[in-house]
């Protein structure tokens, strides 16, 4: 139904089937005045609200969402609306991050006796949408043309090129496990000297070819869960065990099947910068890797790359060179600095207002080629095959190449790795126009442990992930009590 | 006799304007951004053109990420609703395109597209309407890369084909030379000064460009020999094993042109409905799955079989050439450093060695 022009505004409600539905009914027997606003879609549970209807409402023009439900302790289906309220606080938090006033959305709980309620919430939320106006649009928004250089923030720990690391007692060990198993991963020199590609290891031979060092930047994790079912060995740094350790916790992967090999790692390179320093070159004529650094001569010119300068963020603020746990740990844990700094993408942001993050990510988003590198460089997209992106059926996006298309992309993306990813930054880098995607997981994450006594993904292979979980009071989201 | 004209490095905002005085001018531009992109955008005043490679070949202005192939509208008559009215729109529509300063294998992309869109007995009316509308300035490339190949597949740095206007770097300048008709036509149009005098520096730079290549291995033997391995379950697997399935190297190929059909919209409300034609890839699992759910390639092995095959032996053996322009996009953008290239080499010998 369309909107009175000028008088109404877009408003949709989602309300649950067994307490709110029935308080808006309670009302309208009342004849309690409404504000004619809102567009009610009645859900079997809050628990059914998928975060995704609220992002796709708002991207899509919605003014406002509304999201109700039976109060807490009280649900129809007993646990849905507990799943339901980390889902839409988390949800909440996020928003402002894209560009999207949080005050546009709202959730809260009405029994089906709480007419008067029901008539009191919709009508301030709506006067709340009022006193915002019309939302501002993506596709409106004039893209920020300069962004402002991000500081790196300082290391946590000396970085190096791993060179002193114990690579031959590891080849040594993956030969003595290699009978046991159907290959291990890890990585091997790549089509030059500078880049290296995964390797499978079947045979001993295979293993010679192994390579520790600043260039394995890939997430070897990410193979995994083809392997599920499979005795399969790894070969980690200590964030890719962090991939491992979440797919262990989602049963993805069981403990008994991998075998864990793991060095200490001083770093790896972020490629886009070593691209930037070499520049166009033809071949490479050498590599050495120092303590500290990499000196790489291409065409005959020598060019020396200091891992303090040319590491990827993650590792400057990584906490955990050494794997998780390991079956064959190798080397001594270096050393690590606990400091909390905000990942330069996400203060990036945190300095914009919410027009300035609108303007920002269209902006960005718009050289996005949908090529999905980000969602299958990813080791926890497992669902690879049958990605919400690409269905017609349920049909979440269309084929069209617009900035809300492929920021909705991303928003799923997101909002499916909360309190999964483990900040590996592998979408980033594996996007190939550079698209600082990673900012959208980050503000998820720092929600997370904001939310959740500090959780981390990635830590601890017996933990729950938060949002496949509940506490019937919780402790960090209150029941929101708004006017 | 093809029009020579010369172009001082400051000339080039000045040349740039002349062009978008009738034409839509795609130039390529740096993307600001943790790791900078370069990409073609519609020039404006002031705008900072860079003469680098672009990460994003310049295909969008015939083959659009997304386009609409025709769009309707419905409406009902209010005598009676059961007589719906259709609408329908299907022109195709068509700004007049100038690219300044893509690459030689960007160029050589167009040649490949037009094959299939062009020659065959169905000619497709929306690419037909773009490129009619396109000149290409293609700016020569001064030396090889880590990870170009153009030479392998009967290019090369300064390879003319499917540009109009071929450009190349001397120390106080640029030369323009056109190939074509249309190039011709675009040079004269202007007011620039006429460049045959520095043509010697343009061939001993190009000259140079050559040389500074490492040089090709021989793969004309690939069609037979990759269609030789075409059931070959394990050689596929192996030169597979790592990839992720992503679009990386299709969607940023000059060459590629798989596209998808979807409808949007059922025509009643106000925006109407309509059928767009977007990218699709053959490395997407999604890409051949039917109707029914039965799905012909769901291993990754024999999906990039398909694109092996098609770039290195289906494609030449129908329209005689590769429909690879040799760019290494594919090979630099690829998250897992896949090289298309080793799996060519490797094909080529495989089946030699079967024999």
């Amino acid at each position: 139904m369309p909107v009175m022009e000028g008088k109404e505004l877009r408003i949709v409600g989602f309300l649950c089937n067994w307490c709110s539905y029935g308080s808006a009914d309670t009302a309208g027997v009342a004849r309690a005045w409404q504000p004619t606003d809102l567009r009610i879609i009645r859900v079997p549970c809050s628990g059914r609200v998928d975060p995704l209807f609220i992002v796709k409402s708002l991207l899509n023009g919605a003014d406002g969402v509304l999201v109700a439900g039976c109060h807490p302790r009280d649900c129809h289906y007993s646990a849905g609306n507990f799943y339901a309220r980390r889902r839409l606080e988390v949800l909440k938090r996020f928003l402002p991050v894209l560009g999207i006033n949080d005050a546009r959305f709202e959730y809260t709980w009405i029994s089906a006796s709480e007419g008067q309620r029901w008539q009191q919430m919709v009508t301030s939320f709506t006067n709340r949408i009022h006193a915002l106006g019309p939302a501002p649009r993506f596709e409106n928004a004039t893209p920020l043309p300069k962004v402002v250089g991000m500081a790196l923030p300082p290391s946590s720990r000396p970085l190096g090129t791993g060179k002193n690391a114990p690579l031959d007692d590891l080849k040594q060990g993956i030969k003595e496990k290699l009978p046991d198993l159907e290959c291990v991963i890890g990585w091997q020199r790549g089509y030059d000297g500078v880049h290296t590609a995964p390797l499978f290891m079947k045979i001993p031979e295979d293993v010679e070819k192994l390579v520790w060092g600043p260039f394995n930047v890939a997430n070897p994790a990410v193979y995994l869960p083809k392997f599920k079912g499979k005795k399969v060995g790894i070969v980690v740094k200590g964030c890719d065990s962090r991939s491992v350790v979440e797919l262990l916790q989602e049963h993805l992967v069981a403990r008994e099947d991998v075998t864990i090999f793991a060095l200490p790692c001083q770093g790896t390179l972020d490629m886009s910068r070593v691209k930037e320093k070499l520049g166009r070159y033809t071949v490479v004529d050498n590599v050495v890797c120092d303590e500290t650094e990499v000196i790489i001569t291409v065409d005959g010119k020598k060019h020396r790359l200091p891992m303090n300068d040319f590491a990827q963020v993650k590792c400057r603020l990584c906490t955990k060179p050494m794997a998780v746990f390991a079956d064959t740990p190798l080397g001594e844990s270096p050393e690590v600095e606990i400091a909390t700094h905000v990942p330069p993408e996400l203060a990036l942001l945190d300095a914009m207002n919410l027009d300035e993050r609108m303007a920002y990510w269209s902006g960005q988003i718009t050289r996005c080629l949908r090529c999905y590198a980000c969602r299958n460089a990813c080791p926890m997209c497992v669902c690879r095959d049958y990605c919400v992106s690409d269905s017609r059926d349920p049909r979440w996006m269309t084929q069209e190449a617009d900035v809300t298309q492929k920021l909705f992309f991303q928003a799923i993306h997101a909002l499916h790795l909360a309190g999964r990813c483990t900040g590996c930054g592998e979408c980033q880098r594996a996007c190939p126009v550079g698209i600082p995607i990673l900012a959208l997981r980050q503000q998820i994450a720092r929600t997370v442990e904001e939310l959740f006594d500090d959780y981390r993904a990635g830590f601890d292979p017996a933990a729950v992930p938060p949002l496949l979980s509940y506490e019937v009071e919780e402790k960090s989201i209150r029941e929101r009590e708004w006017k | 006799m093809s029009a020579i004209r010369f172009v001082t490095s400051e000339g080039l905002p000045t040349f740039l304007a002349r062009l978008s005085r009738n034409s839509r001018v795609l130039a390529p531009v740096v993307k600001d951004s943790p790791k900078p992109s370069v990409m073609f955008e519609p020039w404006r005043e002031s705008m900072p053109v860079i003469l680098k490679k672009a990460t994003v070949p310049p295909k969008d202005a015939v083959l659009p990420q997304c386009e609409s192939l025709f769009v309707y509208k419905k409406s009902k008559n209010a005598d009676n609703p059961e007589n719906v009215a259709l609408h329908l729109d299907d022109t195709a529509h068509a700004t007049p395109t100038v690219i300044f300063a893509c690459r030689p294998c960007d160029a050589r992309g167009f040649a490949v597209l037009d094959h299939p869109f062009l020659d065959g007995q169905f000619v497709d009316p929306y690419y037909k309407a773009r490129r009619e509308r396109l000149a290409v300035i293609t700016i020569t490339c001064s030396s090889g890369c880590n990870t170009c190949f153009c030479h392998w597949v009967g290019g090369g740095p300064t390879s003319p084909e499917g540009s109009d206007v071929l450009m190349t770097e001397i120390d106080d300048g640029f030369v323009l030379q056109s190939i074509t008709d249309v190039g011709q036509k675009l040079l004269d149009a202007t007011d620039l000064s006429d460049g045959k005098d520095a043509f010697p520096k343009v061939e001993a730079a190009r000259k140079a460009a050559w040389t500074s290549l490492v040089p090709a291995p021989d793969i004309k033997k690939a069609p037979q020999n990759i269609a030789a391995l075409f059931n070959r379950e394990s050689f596929w697997q192996k030169h597979a094993s790592s990839c992720l399935s992503c679009g990386a190297c299709t969607y940023f190929c000059p060459s590629c042109y798989c596209f998808n059909i979807t409808d949007e919209g059922d025509g009643f409300d106000k925006n109407g409905g309509r059928r767009l034609r977007s990218w699709d890839n053959c490395m997407s699992s999604l890409f051949t799955r039917e109707a029914s759910g039965h799905n012909p390639r769901t291993m990754k092995a024999i999906r990039m079989r398909n694109r092996i095959s098609h770039k290195f032996s289906a494609y030449p053996r129908n329209w005689g050439n590769f429909s690879c322009s040799g760019c290494g996009r594919c090979i630099g953008n690829c998250p897992v450093c896949l090289d298309i290239r080793d799996i060519v080499q490797d094909a080529v010998a495989v089946a030699d060695s079967d024999v």
